[in-house]
């Protein structure tokens, strides 16, 4: 492995892109699927939204799955994206490392949360 | 070592408040620093966004509830601050999607000229704005 980097070129552990490029579009497209999905049912209903419209939406089988596993997107996403932002403007590794796991405590609590939610239904 | 040489002028740094807000950006410049703001405030908000989605979709009382607080307000929130939050999101989300097709279309066909690039983007900042203003209208409900 160590052949692979140059004697300039720091190793920072991030892969150097390509497979969080393609998480990120792999994310993207899910999340962008599941939205027009969820936009399909709300303008083929007619009358007012209540709970058990919404409700009845995700819960069927197979959408419960989908926005499971939608929920579990979001959060890579998220965390490909934030992950971004901390390495563009915060040089510190120390605070860089703290913000990261910051990050992951946040979003596997959203994650969590999101889940038992769905999953009550 | 030279004095000359010794003070070689460094240019790493620019002032946030200084340098940016000289900074004339073209339309795609706009829809790339958005996108990331955008992201960053979707992120910020998650623990809302689940908080809602928890409510609304628990049972009849929770939704009830939810109902509630976005016309009263609830707790220390008023219900105005709630759906102006929401409608943060609603742009945020907006704006993240139509960018991020914008992108996805980019990668899978190339269409990267120049001028592709300005009218998509300008194409994504009118569209996310009007739906914004849109749906910012139907949830104060003005119509």
């Amino acid at each position: 492995m160590s052949s692979d980097f140059g004697s300039k070129r720091v190793v920072v552990g991030a892969h150097y892109g390509l497979r969080d490029w393609m998480v990120q579009r792999a994310t993207a497209s899910l999340m962008a699927i599941f939205t027009f999905i969820v936009l399909a049912h709300l303008l083929f209903t007619s009358g007012p939204l209540t709970y058990e419209v919404w409700a009845g939406i995700f819960a069927a089988q197979w959408m419960k799955a989908l926005t499971f596993v939608t929920f579990i997107a979001l959060a890579w996403h998220a965390w490909v994206g934030m992950r971004d932002i901390w390495m563009d403007y915060v040089k510190p590794v120390g605070i860089r490392l703290a913000l990261h796991v910051a990050t992951i405590v946040w979003l596997l609590a959203c994650l969590g949360w999101a889940i038992q939610a769905l999953w009550r239904l | 070592m030279s004095e000359l040489s010794k003070k070689r002028p460094e240019f790493r740094n620019i002032n946030a408040f200084k340098d940016l807000t000289t900074y004339r950006l073209p339309a795609a410049g706009w829809v790339s620093i958005l996108h990331r703001v955008s992201g960053l405030l979707m992120f910020i908000l998650l623990p809302f966004l689940v908080w809602m989605f928890d409510k609304s979709i628990t049972s009849e009382i929770s939704h009830a509830s939810l109902t509630s607080a976005f016309n009263v307000g609830t707790g220390m929130y008023a219900g105005w601050f709630l759906k102006l939050t929401v409608l943060g999101l609603i742009w945020g989300y907006l704006h993240h999607l139509i960018a991020g097709l914008r992108h996805l279309y980019m990668d899978r066909t190339h269409k990267v000229d120049k001028a592709f690039g300005k009218s998509s983007a300008v194409f994504t900042l009118v569209v996310s704005i009007a739906l914004t203003v849109a749906l910012g209208a139907k949830l104060f409900g003005i119509y």
